[in-house]
Parts: structure tokens; C-alpha cells; sequence
């Protein structure tokens, strides 16, 4: 299990802040295919996942356990 | 407090500025960013900013860390608050301390625009007939037209 947390306007288009899911031992790149086939629309250049919290890039490898964040562009200040 | 941290209550800017306050420091640079009531002739009546709170705290030491390598004898604390914000209410504080003047200015604005670069806080604004999330503004439709 994984967890997927949503944030901003990723969470109003996802409905949910959060939720566990059945992943292991696959890419952020899988993990982007299965987002926008669950939430079409999620998948735009602007968002980018963190991965236990740290950016990470499409071949890193997500392993059970992890804890994973959508993160659309961000406008603290 | 934390140097660097993620608040829900009213930020105290003192507490940052005595936080890298040091003997020898000869400038602390405080930078407070406000909620703004107008943006380009539209009225906001109050914000709502949210944050993954962990990573956000752990970017904002990340870039503390960036400055102090950067700028040799630079002390930083940075808060950010989240939740209803009101006009004018401070949303931000950066506070920057070294043993010349420049420096301090430096530091404090490479730290806000880093801040909007890669720390995950996101701002609603609420309008009287509407809200949005802020996406990222350089790409924002409205400024393209302008």
C-alpha cells in the first residue's frame, strides 16, 4: 500500500484529500498512468509528485510504504 | 517556534528577527508579506493557504540551508501561516541576519522567490462572487492577455 495525497486544486478535481492504494515496485511514470486514468485531467506539466517528501522524477521507483503527494504549482509568499 | 516552520496562528515577527539575531550580525533583513485586498482591479475579500505541512517545512530549512552556503555568516528563519487569512494579515516572515547589509538584503529576496519556487503552500483567494486556487502566476491566462 501507498499513500496518494491531494492538494488545492488537485484535491477538487480528485474529491478526496487522500487515500491508500495497491502499488509496488513501480515508477512515478506508472504511477502518473494509473492518476489519469482514475482522474482524467490530473496529469498536466505543471503538477509535479513528491515522494516521501521530495520531488521526484518519472523513473523513480515507488515502493510500498511510501507516502506520495501531488503537488500542483505552488503560491505560498 | 521553529526556524522554520508552518503556523496557524498570527505570526509574531520579533520572534524570527531575535531567532538570528547574533553578536555577530551587523544587519537582520526582515521581510513580512501581507494579504493584499486588490489584485489587478479585483477585490478579495480574505485568503485561505494550505500546505503539505512536513515537506513544506522541510523545503523552507532546505532553502535556509541554500542561503547559509550561499551567503558565508547568514542566519535565517522563515514562518509561513496557513488557514483564513484576513487583509493585511502576515501570511509570511523571513528573517535574515549577517555581518553586512547587502548580504541580508540578498538572501531575504533569493528566499521569497525560492519559496515560490518549491515550497508546497497553496493560497485561495475569495472573492465576493468566486474563488480559485493560485496556480502558478507567470503562467497565469489573465497576464498573458495583458
Amino acid at each position: 500500500m501507498i499513500e496518494l495525497h491531494y492538494f488545492a486544486g488537485i484535491r477538487v478535481l480528485t474529491g478526496i484529500p487522500k487515500e491508500s492504494v495497491y502499488f509496488s515496485n513501480q515508477t512515478v511514470e506508472d504511477l502518473w498512468k494509473w492518476a489519469d486514468e482514475k482522474y482524467p485531467g490530473i496529469r498536466n506539466s505543471s503538477v509535479r509528485i513528491a515522494v516521501n517528501e521530495e520531488y521526484a522524477m518519472p523513473s523513480d521507483i515507488i515502493e510500498s510504504g511510501d507516502v506520495v503527494a501531488f503537488i500542483p504549482p505552488v503560491s505560498g509568499g | 517556534m521553529k526556524a522554520f516552520e508552518v503556523v496557524t496562528e498570527p505570526i509574531n515577527p520579533q520572534l524570527y528577527s531575535d531567532y538570528v539575531l547574533r553578536p555577530e550580525a551587523g544587519a537582520v533583513t526582515l521581510f513580512t508579506g501581507h494579504v493584499r485586498e486588490w489584485t489587478k482591479g479585483v477585490r478579495t475579500l480574505y485568503l485561505a493557504y494550505e500546505a503539505y505541512v512536513p515537506m513544506a517545512e522541510k523545503k523552507l530549512a532546505e532553502i535556509g540551508r541554500e542561503i547559509e552556503d550561499k551567503w558565508e555568516g547568514t542566519s535565517v528563519a522563515i514562518a509561513h501561516r496557513i488557514g483564513e487569512l484576513q487583509i493585511s494579515d502576515i501570511a509570511v516572515v523571513i528573517a535574515v541576519s549577517s555581518p553586512h547589509r547587502k548580504t541580508a538584503y540578498e538572501a531575504n529576496e533569493y528566499a521569497i522567490e525560492r519559496i515560490k519556487e518549491i515550497v508546497p503552500i497553496w493560497k485561495k483567494e475569495i472573492w465576493e462572487d468566486g474563488e480559485e486556487w493560485i496556480g502558478d502566476q507567470k503562467k497565469k491566462p489573465k497576464e498573458e492577455i495583458l
